[in-house]
């Protein structure tokens, strides 16, 4: 019992955690709302797609990169659906790198979205990270502990 | 972002929509974006809304061609094969006459306006929210009032 408490805690300080450090924004909390005890695992399922679907596009991306001349049609596109998939799930950081991204893409500068790209995927990696060491610790406290909303 | 609504309002309002106009409301969720297509469709589900997928603009006039009717149709503006507009158009020009809801994370006025024009009934940046979809739904009820 008390161990599930400690695991509670655990729980809540990391989700808390998350929107502190400005990874998460109330997106996240709205896929949380929709979580309940017929779809358990939504929050969960839904950010596993968003990363399936990503990590095609980051590649797609650092591709596009490495051609000469860029093609800032094409990177603005591809990231044009990347933000949507980030913003879908919360992604706060990501979506505001997307964006400087893709302002970067309409003004031509090549080293610009080079750049913002590096951070883009340093931010993604570490969300996905945290978000990962999350869902592993919300199983092992059980069920309906990632609906937590914050005062 | 005001997106949460609590679980008897949601009950109450599909019961009111339902029960007033239609058996059950259905809807048509086109996106191209698979995270998108699962938040929306359990947005809807989560009204009481029957709602099915389709991944991009053909797939949805090929799914009215067969002969299925939805109330509201959830319509994406960019999407591979064919996107959000033309789509939007060809079910116009078929006589289509559900509530067409625009759908997209695109904010200049110049693209939603061309959006518009191709034959929507209502505009939502993305993500959508409960509170967005409420406001869809009141649409769907003044068209059948």
């Amino acid at each position: 019992m008390e161990r599930n408490q400690q695991l509670r805690r655990q729980l809540a300080s990391m989700r808390q955690s998350l929107f502190d450090q400005g990874h998460l924004d109330e997106q996240f909390i709205l896929l949380e709302e929709l979580q309940d005890d017929a779809n358990p695992n939504f929050v969960e399922e839904v950010v596993t797609l968003h990363y399936r679907d990503s990590a095609r596009l980051i590649t797609t991306i650092e591709r596009a990169l490495e051609k000469s001349p860029l093609d800032f049609n094409k990177l603005d596109g591809y990231m044009h659906q990347f933000k949507g998939s980030s913003t879908s799930i919360g992604a706060k950081k990501v979506k505001a790198e997307s964006t400087q991204f893709r302002e970067y893409c309409e003004a031509g500068n090549g080293e610009g979205c080079m750049k913002t790209f590096q951070l883009l995927k340093r931010d993604y990696a570490t969300l996905r990270r945290k978000l990962e060491a999350y869902f592993q610790l919300a199983r092992q406290a059980g069920p309906n502990e990632i609906a937590c909303r914050p005062k | 972002m005001g997106g949460s609504m609590k679980a008897p309002e949601k009950e109450i309002l599909g019961t009111k929509m339902n029960h007033r106009h239609r058996p059950k409301i259905t809807a048509l969720v086109v996106d191209d974006n698979m995270v998108i297509r699962a938040i929306h469709h359990r947005l809807l589900k989560d009204l009481g809304i029957e709602n099915q997928v389709a991944v991009n603009g053909k797939e949805a006039v090929d799914v009215h061609s067969s002969g299925q009717y939805f109330d509201l149709i959830l319509m994406d503006m960019d999407m591979p094969v064919m996107n959000g507009i033309e789509a939007t158009r060809k079910l116009r020009a078929m006589g289509i006459h559900s509530t067409i809801a625009g759908v997209s994370s695109r904010s200049l006025e110049r693209e939603k306006q061309e959006f518009m024009e191709a034959g929507l009934d209502d505009y939502h940046e993305k993500p959508l929210t409960a509170d967005k979809i409420v406001s869809i739904l009141h649409k769907i009820s003044n068209h059948s009032g």
